[in-house]
C-alpha cells in the first residue's frame, strides 16, 4: 500500500459543492466530502433514502458533481449491480461502482439486497455511514442505534437492544475487504476507500458519523465526538482483509501503546443528551466490556 | 422457423432475440422455466448477456432500473407474489421513464397460496403507469416480446407482457419464431435518452418539489406534477404508437391484428364477449356453438389493457345490443376491473348497449365451455337488464 495520504498530498479537486443542504456540523458532510475525492471521477453513485438524499439537493440542482441514481431505500445493494451489469454489457472496465447508503438503509431495510450482491461477489464498494439511528425522519431508533440511547420512538426509555454489528455481518460474507472508519479521521477514510478501490469483488466500508441534533451535542464538536468514541473503545477502527482482522489508524497505535490509554466511555456517554437517562450501572457494565475487549487486543 | 415450444419458452426466445443485455430474475412460479431458459442461452454463449440471479424479486427489477438508467436493455420476469413484491419499483421503473420489458405469467395472489392462473396480480398494477400487453396464444407471446422491446425504447416507458399461467406458461403451442436478421431491422440498437455515465454528470431522482424551480442557468424545470403528466401524456400517445408498431411489425413479419382489442365474428355481432388472455380463444369456441343456435356473437380479447384503449373499444362495441364481460380478477366490494373500464369507455355512446360481469377461473378455478356458454347465452336472450351484480362462474357456495 502507498504511503499515508496527508492534508498536504490529498487532491484539491472538489466533487461535493459548497453549500449542500446538510445540517451544521453534520458528520457525514466530511466523509461524503472526503469519500468522493478518493473515489475521484470515474465513479457512479447509487444513493438510497437517506440524509445523503437531503444533502444532495433539490431538482434540479444537486450537491455532487459525480454521476448518481437516487434508488429505493431496500434496493442500493441490487441497484449497484444493475449498474455493474449495464457497465458489463457494454464493455465497460474502467469505473468504479460506489454505493453510499446510511446505517437503516444499510443494516436495516436494506439488508437483503446488500446480502445477495455480497453473496454474488459483485464488485463495487458499499459505504454504510452509520449516523446511529433513522436521523432523516426525525431521529427514530435503527438497528444500530446504541443501547440506551433516546431517540424519538423510544422517547422514555431509550433503546432496550444492542447496536447491530454490521461489519461483523458483512464479513461473515467472507467478502474481501471489511473496514470501519470515522468521519473524525478523514484521511484514514480516504485511504481505505482508495485501498478499497482497488480490490475487486464486493468492499464494505463502515463509517461512524457523528450527528449534533440526533445524538445531542453542539454542532462545534462533531470531530470531538467521533474521535471520542474511538479513544474510548466504543467504536474501533479496523481492517478484515481476507478474513484477517486488524486494528488501524488510532485504535491501533491505543492497542500498541503508542497514544494515550482508552478513555473512559463515560467521557463519551456524558458528552451526548442521548445518553442522559443512562445509569452509572450500565456504563459500568459497557465500561467492562470495553475493559474485556480491549483486553483481547492488547494481546495481538 | 416453426417450432412446437411452451410459452415461457417463447417469451424466452423473443427477449433473445430482442437482444437484452441484463436479465435479472428470481425464482417463482409459474414464471421460473421462462427464466431457467434465459440463463441457459445466456450460459451456452447463445445469447450475449448479463444474467443476474438476484435474491428478491424487489432486487430484480431494482438491477433492471439500474441497468436501463446505465444504458442497457433491461429485462424481468415473475408471477403472482413476486409481482406484488416489485410493486414499489414499479411505479419506480415508470417514472423514471425507463424501456424496461417484463413478462408476466399470470397467477392468482395469496394469502391463501395459490400458484395457478388468474389475472389479479397484473391488474393490481394497473395503475403504475406500465403499459399492460396481453397474449391470447404462444405466437402473440414472442412476438409481443419483440414489439415491447421497440415500443418501450420508442416512448420512454416500461411494458409489461402477460400471459396466463399454466394455460399457456406450461403449454405446448407451434409459433413461428422470427429471424434474428428480421428482428434486427425492428429492434435497432438502445439509444438511452442519458445514459448514466462519469462524463456528463448527473444526479437522478432526486427530490423534486411540489411546483416548477428553476435551474442554475434560469431555466425553469419540471416540478413533480409535470412529471406525473408528462408520463399519463406519454401513455396515451402511445396508444397510437402501438399501432404503428403493429404495422411496422406486420411490413417486416407478415402478420399482425388489432393490438387493441382482437375480435371474432364480430362485425355483424349483436352481442360481444370481452375478456382477456387464452380465455378469450375458448370463448371463440362458445361463439361458434352460440352461432349455430342463431345467437349473434362474437368475442373479443383485450390486448392492451394499460392504457386503455377507448377508442378502439367504443369502435368495436359501437353497434351491439350488449357487452359480456368475462374476468378473471375482481376489485373487491365493486366489480371487474375491466368490466368498469369498458363502461366508462362507452358512457357517452349514443346507443350504449348493456354490458354485464362474470367473474371466474380465480386461482385456477376450471373454466368449463359448458358455463360460459349457459352464462353468456343467459345475458344474449333472458337477463338483458342493463345493471346486475358481477355474476360468478363455477362458484359453489
Amino acid at each position: 500500500m502507498n504511503a499515508k495520504t496527508t492534508i498536504l498530498n490529498l487532491p484539491e479537486e472538489e466533487f461535493v459543492h459548497p453549500g449542500s443542504r446538510a445540517c451544521s456540523g453534520c458528520g457525514l458532510s466530511i466523509a461524503y466530502r472526503i469519500g468522493l475525492k478518493a473515489f475521484g471521477k470515474k465513479t457512479l453513485l447509487v444513493v438510497p433514502p437517506s440524509c445523503l438524499t437531503v444533502l444532495q439537493g433539490l431538482y434540479p440542482v444537486a450537491a455532487t458533481k459525480l454521476s448518481c441514481i437516487n434508488v429505493t431505500f431496500a434496493s442500493a445493494g441490487a441497484a449497484a449491480t444493475g449498474v455493474l451489469g449495464a457497465l458489463r454489457a457494454q464493455k465497460r472496465d474502467d469505473i468504479t461502482v460506489a454505493a453510499w447508503a446510511g446505517d437503516g438503509g444499510t443494516g436495516d431495510i436494506g439488508i437483503q439486497a446488500l446480502s445477495g450482491a455480497a453473496e454474488r461477489g459483485e464488485n463495487f464498494v458499499y459505504v454504510c455511514y452509520d449516523n446511529e439511528g433513522y436521523m432523516n425522519t426525525g431521529v427514530q431508533r435503527s438497528g444500530t442505534t446504541p443501547f440506551g440511547a433516546i431517540t424519538t420512538n423510544t422517547p422514555i426509555k431509550g433503546k432496550q437492544q444492542e447496536k447491530k454489528d454490521v461489519p461483523a455481518i458483512m464479513a461473515a460474507h467472507g467478502i474481501g475487504y471489511v473496514t470501519t472508519c470515522s468521519a473524525s479521521y478523514p484521511l484514514d477514510l480516504f485511504d481505505k476507500i482508495k485501498k478499497a478501490k482497488e480490490i475487486s469483488g464486493t468492499k464494505y466500508i463502515h463509517i461512524h458519523i457523528p450527528c449534533p441534533p440526533g445524538w445531542g451535542f453542539d454542532t462545534k464538536d462533531t470531530v470531538k465526538m467521533g474521535r471520542l468514541a474511538v479513544e474510548t473503545g466504543l467504536f474501533d477502527l479496523y481492517e478484515i482483509i481476507d478474513g484477517k482482522f486488524s486494528l488501524t489508524g488510532p485504535s491501533l497505535k491505543i492497542s500498541e501503546g503508542k497514544k494515550q490509554k482508552l478513555r473512559p466511555v463515560k467521557e463519551y456517554y456524558n458528552a451526548q443528551t442521548r445518553f442522559s437517562i443512562l445509569d452509572d450501572s450500565r456504563i459500568d457494565y459497557v465500561q467492562e466490556q470495553i475493559n474485556r475487549k480491549w483486553k483481547e487486543y492488547f494481546k495481538k | 422457423m416453426h417450432i412446437i415450444e411452451t410459452g415461457n419458452v417463447a417469451a424466452a426466445l423473443g427477449v433473445q432475440l430482442a437482444k437484452a443485455q441484463v436479465v435479472a430474475a428470481y425464482p417463482i412460479t409459474p414464471q421460473t422455466p421462462l427464466t431457467e431458459k434465459l440463463s441457459e442461452l445466456i450460459e451456452l454463449g447463445e445469447m450475449d448477456a448479463e444474467y443476474i440471479p438476484v435474491e428478491s424479486e424487489h432486487s430484480a427489477l431494482s438491477v433492471c432500473i439500474a441497468a436501463s438508467t446505465t444504458g442497457a436493455r433491461a429485462f424481468t420476469a415473475t408471477s403472482a407474489n413476486g409481482l406484488l413484491y416489485m410493486h414499489e419499483q414499479i411505479h419506480w421503473a415508470a417514472g423514471a421513464r425507463l424501456p424496461i420489458v417484463m413478462c408476466v405469467a399470470n397467477r392468482g395472489v395469496g394469502a391463501p397460496w395459490t400458484i395457478w392462473n388468474d389475472h389479479q396480480d397484473s391488474i393490481s398494477q394497473r395503475d403504475t403507469g406500465w403499459l399492460q400487453i396481453y397474449a391470447s396464444d404462444h405466437q402473440q407471446i414472442i412476438d409481443s416480446v419483440i414489439k415491447a422491446f421497440y415500443l418501450a425504447e420508442k416512448i420512454n416507458i416500461p411494458v409489461m407482457v402477460c400471459y396466463d399461467g399454466y394455460l399457456l406458461s406450461h403449454t405446448y403451442m407451434p409459433f413461428e419464431v422470427p429471424e434474428q436478421k428480421k428482428v434486427d431491422s425492428f429492434i435497432p440498437p438502445l439509444k438511452s435518452y442519458y445514459a448514466l455515465n462519469p462524463d456528463e454528470p448527473a444526479n437522478l431522482n432526486t427530490v423534486t418539489l411540489p411546483d416548477v424551480r428553476p435551474d442554475i442557468h434560469g431555466k425553469t424545470a419540471h416540478g413533480y406534477m409535470e412529471l406525473r403528466y408528462l408520463l399519463h401524456e406519454g401513455m396515451i400517445h402511445a396508444i397510437d404508437e402501438l399501432g404503428k408498431v403493429e404495422e411496422r411489425f406486420k411490413e417486416i413479419f407478415g402478420r399482425g391484428d388489432n393490438p387493441y382489442i382482437e375480435c371474432y365474428r364480430c362485425e355483424d355481432a349483436s352481442f360481444i364477449a370481452v375478456s382477456m388472455g387464452s380465455l378469450s380463444y375458448q370463448l371463440r369456441d362458445v361463439v361458434d356453438q352460440l352461432r349455430e343456435e342463431g345467437i349473434k356473437v362474437g368475442s373479443a380479447g383485450m390486448r392492451l389493457y394499460r392504457p386503455f384503449p377507448d377508442k378502439a373499444v367504443v369502435e368495436a362495441l359501437a353497434n351491439v345490443k350488449g357487452v359480456i364481460v368475462f374476468e378473471k380478477a375482481i376489485s373487491y366490494g365493486f366489480c371487474g376491473p375491466l368490466y368498469s373500464d369498458i363502461k366508462s369507455a362507452i358512457y357517452d355512446n349514443k346507443n350504449r348497449p348493456f354490458v354485464h360481469n362474470y367473474i371466474l377461473g380465480l386461482g385456477g378455478r376450471e373454466i368449463k365451455t359448458g358455463d360460459l356458454s349457459g352464462a353468456l347465452k343467459n345475458s344474449c336472450t333472458e337477463n338483458m337488464s342493463r345493471t346486475q351484480e358481477p355474476g360468478w362462474i363455477g362458484l359453489k357456495i
